[in-house]
Parts: structure tokens; C-alpha cells; sequence
């Protein structure tokens, strides 16, 4: 019995995963057309889209290859699982004993892969073009990533996400330089790794600067779906990672009564809204960035990174 | 680890000047690099009014109030205004390139914190980590001095190698006001001095780029 509502809550949080994230895209870009006093299309557009979508036949080049059919579902299969298992609404889930964050930071990465491949599979210049940037930006921000996880697994003594969440939402960790440095750090890595306005324009199918549209140029139909609700999926990911560690006094226990479970849930919809305002409002305050400026800004995070680690190695070994 | 609020706060202090020092030698333009600089000292003169609070020594409030008019105001104001009559509030050129800079910046920070770590072994651990930090602040001075061609930056790291050495002060217990007042003063001086010197380069080579003075003395062709 035990077991079937723990299921129960952790299939609860998959399908929310599902159904919220394009609602979050929805969102952001309405926010982002409000703020530019434009009327912006309605907040479900993005269900919308991804219906009609699912409803065209897809179109293949001649010379793709399996990698080319394969890889929109592998892309949205691990995305999904990542964000399965951050916790959103409540802590220790029954997935999450399973998989710590450097799992989720794998799970991430091999999507990346996939798409990377799948934008090269074809042989359109555009492709290749995506591909290589995706690749350049990848390599500075996964390592980036990994000290900020391991800046967290410091002062927590743990990567599992439930633990260092129990943890930070007790106060019981002082005041600590290296969280805040490992805080911006890890919204330098979500906007760099989701294609936010200063790294890459979700919106733009201008050739020289984009990123993450040129991989997915030759995809169409129910594959396209896939591909932009793993996207969506991705971005709610980072949101509530960062709502997670961060803000972690609205997340429901493992073995709270239904009310407190019902609460973190509307609260959880509360963060989600917050963080997503500000998201809009800091894209449309700043300006895309040249290509080659981008190493200087994720490598910013590396450094924040790297600082904070080292910082938190100082006090401990003192 | 559990040493409570005033070790905290002390560690949250400190460790923000090493982040700026770090803003500081990856800033492109003048203006931003002096902001820096202005937020660094006022930084160091919170971290060291808060070394005062802590170690009951009245005397160190002198060296915070020193810190945040001169450093905080006088100099960045002064520096703001030779900028503007060099003309020279443009992007500056960084010897290497500052990813390679910020790599080279990281390893002094964990190459300061392991000797210092290590050579202090019984000292107490709040001086012990405002050391470390300190002797990082100085060596990221000391980069940023050798990093950059143009004359004011380099004046801007030797400024902000000397708000390392008043952090390692303030921590290491009793330096007498005396030495406090007339370090500072020194600096003061120094700015003057460099601040003639500047306009000295700048009228015999029409540039502040310290390669012309390599150039001039036949270093390189």
C-alpha cells in the first residue's frame, strides 16, 4: 500500500513535469511580449503548437540515417527522467533515492549528445554549425555544473537533491559566500544551457546566431515535438532545480499529510511563476551576445564555481 | 567548521573580495575595472570594521574609515578624472587572453590557500583564513599588474594588491596605528606620484601603453 502511494506521488510529479513545462514557455514568452508592449500569443500557444505538431507527417532528408529518426526520442526519454527526478513539490520521491544530481547532470549530457549527433546526421551546413557552437558552450558549462554540484555536495555532505534540500530549508548551514557564488553561477549554466537571450534567442531563425534552432532545422512533425518539449521540459528542469536548492521551505516531506503536499504544489506553481517573470524580465533588459563573447560568460560560472569550492575548502580544512 | 556567525560573516567578507579582485582582472573597460576597484574597498573596509567588532580593537575602525574615504573615494574619483583628461575611457588590451588570465588566477588562489593553509598551522582560524585570502587578493593584484599594458589598470592592481596587505593586517592582531596611518598615507602619496607619471608617459610617447616604453628602451622591435 505503502509503496503504490509513493508510485502514485512520483507519477504525479512525472505528469506534472509534462504538463507544466510548455505552460512555463507559454509563460516567459508572454511576459516577454508584455514587457515589449506587444499583445503576445495566449499563454497555451505552446500545447497548441506541439498538438499540431504531433498531427503532420514528418519529413525526412534522403541520406538520414537511423541516429536521425532515433534521436528525438532519446532526447525527450532522458530529458524527462532528469527532470523526474528533481524534486518539484515534494522531497524523497520514490525515483530519487535512485539517481543523485551528477546522475541528472549525465542524463542532461546525453541528450546534448544525441542532438549534437542528430544535427550533424543530415549534412546541412547549419547543422554542423549548431552542433559545434552547442558542443563549445557545452564544454564550459557542464564542468561548471559539476563544481557548482560540487560546491552544494560540500556544505550538504550529499548529491542526492531531497537531502540537500531537507538540509538548506533547516537554515542549518550558516552563512556560506560559496552558495551564493554557486546560485549565480548555476543561472549563468540554466540560461547558457537552455538558449536564453544572451547566449542564444529561442526565437530567432536568423543563420549567424543561432544555436540551438539550427541543430533541429531539418526536423519536422511529431519529431519537432518531441525535440521542443524536451526543450520545454529542460528549461522547467533548471527552474526548479534552482527552486529546489535554493528555495527549498515550500517543498513538501517525504511523509507529510496530503494538505502539506497540496500546498507545495500551489506553492511549487508560485516559484515557477516567479522565477519565470524574472527570467522574462532579465531577457528582455539584455542583449544577445557575439559568439565569441560566450566563453567569457559561461566561463564566468566555471570560475564562480571553482571559487566557491575552493573557498569552502578553506573553511572546512581550517 | 562550526565557528558561528563571526567566522561566518568574516569568511562571507573576505571571500567577496577575492570574487571582486577576480571582476577586476576580467573587466574590459577602465570605468568598470574602477567601479570594481570602489566596491573592493568598500568591501575591505566592512571586512575590516568587522575585525574590529570581533577582536574588541577600536583602533581598526580608524583603519575601515581610512579604507572607505581614501580607497573608496578618493582614489577611484581621482583615477575617474585622470581617465577623462587622458582620453582614454576606452576598451584596454590585456596582454593574454582572460580566459587563460582567469586560469592563471584560480591556481594563485588554490596555490595561496594551500601554502597558507599549511605554514600556519596553529595560528587562530579566523586570522588563518584572512590570511589566505589576503595573500590571494595580493598575487590576483600582482597578475592584473603584469596582465595589462595600459598604465592606469596596472595602478589599479597595485592599489588592490595594497587592500590585500590591509586585510592581512587587520586579521594578523595588533598592527599599530602608527604603521596603519602612514601605509595609507604612502599610498596616497604613491597615487599622486603615479598619477604625474602618467601624464609624464603620456606627453613624451602620446600613449599610456606601457609597450612603448619596451619599444623606447629596444626591447622589442
Amino acid at each position: 500500500m505503502e509503496l503504490i502511494s509513493a508510485l502514485l506521488v512520483q507519477m504525479m510529479q512525472m505528469l506534472l513535469v509534462l504538463a507544466a513545462a510548455p505552460l512555463l514557455t507559454g509563460f516567459v514568452r508572454k511576459v516577454k511580449a508584455r514587457l515589449l508592449r506587444r499583445r503576445g500569443p495566449p499563454i497555451i500557444q505552446p500545447y497548441r503548437d506541439i498538438l499540431r505538431l504531433l498531427k503532420k507527417e514528418v519529413v525526412v532528408a534522403d541520406n538520414a540515417s537511423w541516429i536521425f529518426r532515433v534521436a528525438p526520442y532519446v532526447i525527450f526519454a532522458t530529458t524527462w527522467v532528469a527532470a523526474a527526478l528533481v524534486p518539484t513539490f515534494a522531497t524523497g520521491l520514490l525515483f530519487s533515492w535512485s539517481a543523485d544530481l551528477i546522475a541528472i547532470i549525465a542524463l542532461l549530457a546525453s541528450a546534448r549528445f544525441f542532438l549534437a549527433l542528430a544535427g550533424m546526421d543530415v549534412g546541412t551546413a547549419f547543422g554542423g554549425i549548431g552542433s559545434s557552437r552547442e558542443v563549445m558552450i557545452a564544454s564550459l558549462a557542464e564542468p561548471a555544473m559539476l563544481l557548482i554540484v560540487f560546491t552544494m555536495a560540500l556544505v550538504a555532505r550529499s548529491t542526492q537533491l531531497s537531502v540537500v534540500a531537507d538540509l538548506f530549508s533547516t537554515f542549518g548551514v550558516g552563512l556560506r559566500v560559496s552558495l551564493g557564488m554557486a546560485l549565480l553561477g548555476l543561472i549563468i549554466v540554466a540560461i547558457a544551457e537552455n538558449g536564453r537571450i544572451p547566449v542564444d534567442n529561442p526565437a530567432t531563425h536568423l543563420e549567424l546566431t543561432m544555436v540551438h534552432e539550427a541543430m533541429v532545422l531539418e526536423y519536422s512533425g511529431r519529431h519537432l515535438a518531441m525535440i521542443e518539449l524536451a526543450a520545454a521540459v529542460k528549461l522547467l528542469l533548471y527552474v526548479s532545480l534552482i527552486g529546489c536548492i535554493f528555495l527549498p521551505w515550500t517543498l513538501a516531506g517525504p511523509d507529510s499529510p496530503t494538505a502539506a503536499h497540496l500546498a507545495g504544489f500551489i506553492l511549487y506553481l508560485g516559484k515557477l511563476a516567479a522565477l519565470g517573470f524574472m527570467l522574462a524580465v532579465f531577457e528582455t533588459a539584455i542583449a544577445k551576445m557575439r559568439v565569441f563573447r560566450l566563453p567569457d560568460f559561461v566561463g564566468g560560472a566555471l570560475m564562480l564555481g571553482l571559487l566557491g569550492t575552493l573557498l569552502l575548502f578553506v573553511s572546512r580544512s581550517l | 567548521m562550526a565557528y558561528g556567525l563571526s567566522f561566518d560573516v568574516a569568511h562571507l567578507l573576505a571571500g567577496s573580495l577575492v570574487l571582486v579582485s577576480f571582476l577586476m582582472i576580467t573587466q574590459h573597460r577602465l570605468y568598470s575595472l574602477l567601479n570594481a576597484f570602489a566596491l573592493q574597498a568598500v568591501l575591505l573596509s566592512a571586512s575590516v570594521a568587522w575585525q574590529a567588532y570581533v577582536q574588541h580593537a577600536p583602533h581598526l575602525y580608524v583603519t575601515a574609515f581610512i579604507a572607505l574615504v581614501f580607497k573608496a573615494i578618493i582614489v577611484p574619483v581621482g583615477l575617474h578624472r585622470i581617465i577623462q583628461r587622458l582620453g582614454i575611457h576606452r576598451e584596454i588590451e590585456t596582454v593574454i587572453g582572460s580566459g587563460i588570465t582567469m586560469l592563471v588566477g584560480m591556481g594563485l588562489v588554490a596555490l595561496s590557500m594551500t601554502v597558507m593553509l599549511k605554514v600556519t598551522p596553529e595560528a587562530d582560524p579566523l586570522a588563518r583564513e584572512d590570511l589566505a585570502f589576503a595573500l590571494s587578493v595580493v598575487l590576483l593584484g600582482l597578475l592584473m599588474m603584469v596582465s595589462r599594458r595600459n598604465a592606469v589598470s596596472q595602478v589599479v592592481g597595485f592599489m588592490s594588491l595594497e587592500n590585500g596587505l590591509v586585510l592581512a593586517a587587520a586579521g594578523a592582531r595588533g598592527m599599530p596605528l602608527v604603521v596603519e596611518i602612514s601605509v595609507a598615507f604612502s599610498v596616497l602619496i604613491a597615487f599622486f606620484v603615479i598619477g604625474v607619471f602618467l601624464f609624464r608617459i603620456r606627453e613624451r610617447f602620446d600613449t599610456v601603453d606601457v609597450q612603448a616604453l619596451d619599444r623606447f628602451r629596444g626591447e622589442r622591435r
